[in-house]
């Protein structure tokens, strides 16, 4: 069998490698090379080497982008995950009707981004409109918007993962440290969060990496207003590229960075959790 | 056993895979293929003008096969309109017509994922000067065609420095600010009335104190403002940044007797501040609201009859007419008076940004195609009742003369020019720029809603007009 395996694992792995190359790998380069061109259409691009990259970071919008969304996934992974632990820590306590609340907090993630974007602009709006307000009068509406949304959409699927992690916490190590005299805060944080470890680097990468290119969510809740002032990055890019004749080769250059700092932070963040994981 | 046959079953659903994907791609390529031969076929005796006979006799054969016509529609609201008439032209001659409508506020980006594919729209439209910009290297010179002779006066083509057509209008629309009648008199009837008919509104200050004694009266007349919601919304705010904005760039314009400018001075921006302060204060809805307000919460607002003016033009009809609220008979338009000059002459905006514009980078027997296309539909009977009757478009056509909608706004359109007002211009096709319509805007509802001043408009304006010119300029 094994043989067989690596005898004929390449025809097996072709069609998805086919899909993989099309699908990403060419479009990718693609987007490389135009990040350094001139274009209007992407198949007539004229190179013009690194002007595209200059007037990226002269670009106001960009930057604030940058950091409106740096304080967003900031806010978003603390949030989530704390909410997301929670969560998970009382579900597994074996109180009455646990099944149902899994399902009803799972249930939001099954919704689309744009969809909920707009479920919840009527939502929040509908609230606001009380105090002669809207969600675009401000970024900072716009915000904490988000984040509401964000947690409320997220929270469900990192209690899934916690879930699993807890329940797979050894119950003989539970049993020791009982008998050992710890109360439940110490249980809680000297046995179980190290036991966790791998969920919390999963979810905090999860969280981390979704807050950062949040896109439909933020096209959906309020576009970028007022003035561009709650616009995250990945819209920024998407409205650079599509909104601005002339500077489609910006977004692009735009995108190449962003590649760039998602892929740094990742693997910054996956580093340090994972130095904190436990072997079993 | 139960490996061998999961084997099996992965085998299968592999080999079908793969199957289907060559399949795909063995069908598509001879097609393709096909034709570029044909359409080379047909080249050949269009550029030998003394071609062999045989080849002309081969030539209508494979007529039907190539030059085939794809219009990327820019309005929704005739997307269907658009339809049936390509289904009767490919009925009469056999050309297919593909039409594809992008939806509202997404034309520049899918057209611009149109254009890179292989079968790129061969009709798509601009939106003036400055949307010519971005697709002038696209654009077939229309100076020798059919339509383009058709077309009534070069005020409205895209006319470049060298002599060449790059687009034509194909509809002429009008605003101003469309009034309730039935309203407006309910008001004039009222006890210390300012006006007592609709002839008195000549000018800014006399419909200033019209809309305050209105909104003052709002309990009344049992309205909820004088003005529908200013929405600042994506789908509202180009009513203010770009249509109001027209405003006091035309009486600059006319003042100093250009007809654009790199650098834009803002001498009438007080009178712009002055009627943009008239919308949000007398209307429908708190001014901190209208970030969110949309266009359709407007077109509402105006066809429920909760408001008395609601700036917008011809094309507004539609929507109003739809709610089956207000009849035909009580809709009029005003002139957007600001305090210029000479205004009680002033009459309503009347131009164009709906410009056709034909795909240079198409297969030439596309692009002829193409032009048979739309010259057909301002000349056959079915297209051009389709264009006034189904459409209701204003075309400016010389052949189109017999065929006007029957769109009261159009009809307050003509009344406006037959009393010997001057049509206003549509300047804004000048502005120099999206974001700098973009950055006017944000202001102005910063203003609105009070967390900004009015001094960021002037700078977003003046200033900012002047930056997006240069960058224009640079490119």
């Amino acid at each position: 069998m094994e043989k067989a395996i690596k005898r004929y694992f390449p025809i097996f792995v072709l069609p998805t490698m086919l899909a993989f190359i099309l699908g990403f790998i060419a479009p990718f380069i693609m987007g490389i090379y135009l990040s350094f061109c001139k274009f209007t259409t992407v198949t007539d691009a004229k190179f013009i080497g690194l002007e595209n990259y200059k007037k990226v970071f002269t670009d106001p919008t960009f930057v604030h982008a940058l950091w409106y969304t740096a304080l967003f996934t900031a806010v978003t992974v603390v949030l989530i995950n704390v909410l997301a632990f929670a969560v998970a820590w009382f579900l597994t306590k074996g109180i009455k009707g646990t099944n149902i609340f899994r399902t009803v907090f799972f249930m939001p993630n099954l919704i689309g981004g744009i969809i909920l974007g707009y479920i919840w602009q009527l939502l929040l709006n509908g609230i606001l409109m009380q105090f002669n307000r809207t969600l675009t009068y401000s970024a900072t509406y716009g915000f904490w918007g988000l984040v509401i949304l964000m947690c409320w959409q997220q929270v469900g699927y990192m209690m899934i993962i916690y879930i699993a992690g807890i329940q797979n916490v050894p119950g003989d190590l539970l049993e020791a440290a009982k008998i050992d005299g710890a109360n439940s805060k110490q249980i809680l944080t000297k046995v179980t969060l190290p036991m966790v470890m791998p969920s919390i680097t999963i979810c905090t990468f999860l969280t981390l990496t979704n807050s950062f290119k949040l896109f439909d969510q933020n096209l959906a809740l309020t576009n970028g207003e007022p003035s561009n002032m709650s616009e995250m990055l990945a819209l920024n890019i998407y409205s650079t590229f599509y909104g601005r004749a002339g500077w489609e080769g910006v977004g692009q250059a735009k995108a190449v960075i962003f590649f760039i700092l998602v892929a740094a932070i990742a693997l910054t963040q996956n580093y340090l959790t994972r130095r904190k994981e436990v072997q079993q | 056993m139960k490996k061998k046959l999961l084997s099996l079953v992965l085998g299968t659903a592999m080999v079908t895979t793969l199957l289907a994907g060559c399949g795909s791609t063995s069908t598509e390529a001879p097609a393709s293929e096909a034709a570029e031969v044909e359409s080379e076929a047909v080249e050949t005796p269009a550029a030998e003008s003394e071609a062999a006979e045989s080849e002309v006799a081969e030539a209508p054969a494979a007529e039907a096969g190539d030059g085939a016509v794809y219009y990327l529609n820019f309005k929704p609201e005739q997307a269907e309109q658009w339809e049936a008439l390509a289904e009767v032209y490919t009925e009469e001659t056999g050309v297919p017509v593909t039409v594809v409508t992008a939806s509202s506020g997404t034309y520049e980006s899918t057209l611009k994922s149109e254009m890179a594919k292989e079968e790129a729209p061969t009709l798509f439209q601009v939106n003036g000067p400055v949307g010519l910009a971005t697709w002038k290297d696209y654009c077939y010179d229309l100076k020798d065609s059919d339509v383009y002779k058709n077309l009534s006066s070069d005020d409205f083509a895209l006319v470049n420095e060298d002599g060449s057509v790059s687009g034509i209008a194909y509809v002429i629309e009008t605003y101003g600010i469309i009034y309730n009648k039935t309203l407006l008199n309910d008001y004039f009837e009222t006890e210390g009335a300012v006006a007592t008919s609709v002839e008195e509104i000549n000018n800014f200050d006399t419909f200033k104190a019209v809309v305050e004694d209105i909104q003052a009266k709002k309990d009344e007349l049992g309205i909820l403002g004088a003005f529908t919601s200013a929405g600042m919304d994506a789908s509202s705010d180009w009513r203010f940044k770009t249509h109001l904005a027209n405003m006091p760039i035309y009486y600059e314009y006319k003042a100093d007797g250009i007809s654009s400018t790199d650098a834009i001075k803002g001498t009438y921006l007080d009178n712009y501040k002055a009627i943009w302060d008239l919308y949000i204060n007398n209307a429908t809805c708190e001014p901190s609201l209208l970030s969110s307000k949309t266009g359709e919460d407007a077109a509402s607002e105006f066809a429920l009859g909760e408001a008395v003016f609601y700036q917008n033009g011809t094309w507004a009809y539609g929507d109003i007419a739809a709610a089956e609220e207000i009849s035909d008979e009580e809709l009029g338009m005003l002139p957007i008076y600001i305090g210029g000059e000479g205004e009680e002459n002033q009459g309503l905006c009347t131009g164009s940004e709906n410009y056709w514009c034909v795909n240079a980078k198409a297969d030439q027997a596309d692009i002829d195609a193409t032009l048979a296309f739309i010259n057909w539909v301002v000349t056959s009977d079915a297209g051009r009742s389709a264009l006034a009757n189904d459409m209701g478009f204003v075309t400016p056509f010389t052949t189109m003369a017999d065929y006007l909608p029957a769109n009261p706004l159009v009809a307050a359109a003509n009344e406006d020019i037959a009393a010997g007002h001057t049509a206003v211009t549509w300047n804004f096709t000048t502005m120099p720029s999206e974001e700098w319509k973009n950055g006017v805007g944000s202001a102005l509802l910063e203003y609105a809603q009070g967390t900004g001043e009015w001094d960021a408009v002037v700078t977003a304006f003046v200033d900012g007009w002047a930056t997006e010119a240069a960058a224009a300029k640079a490119e």
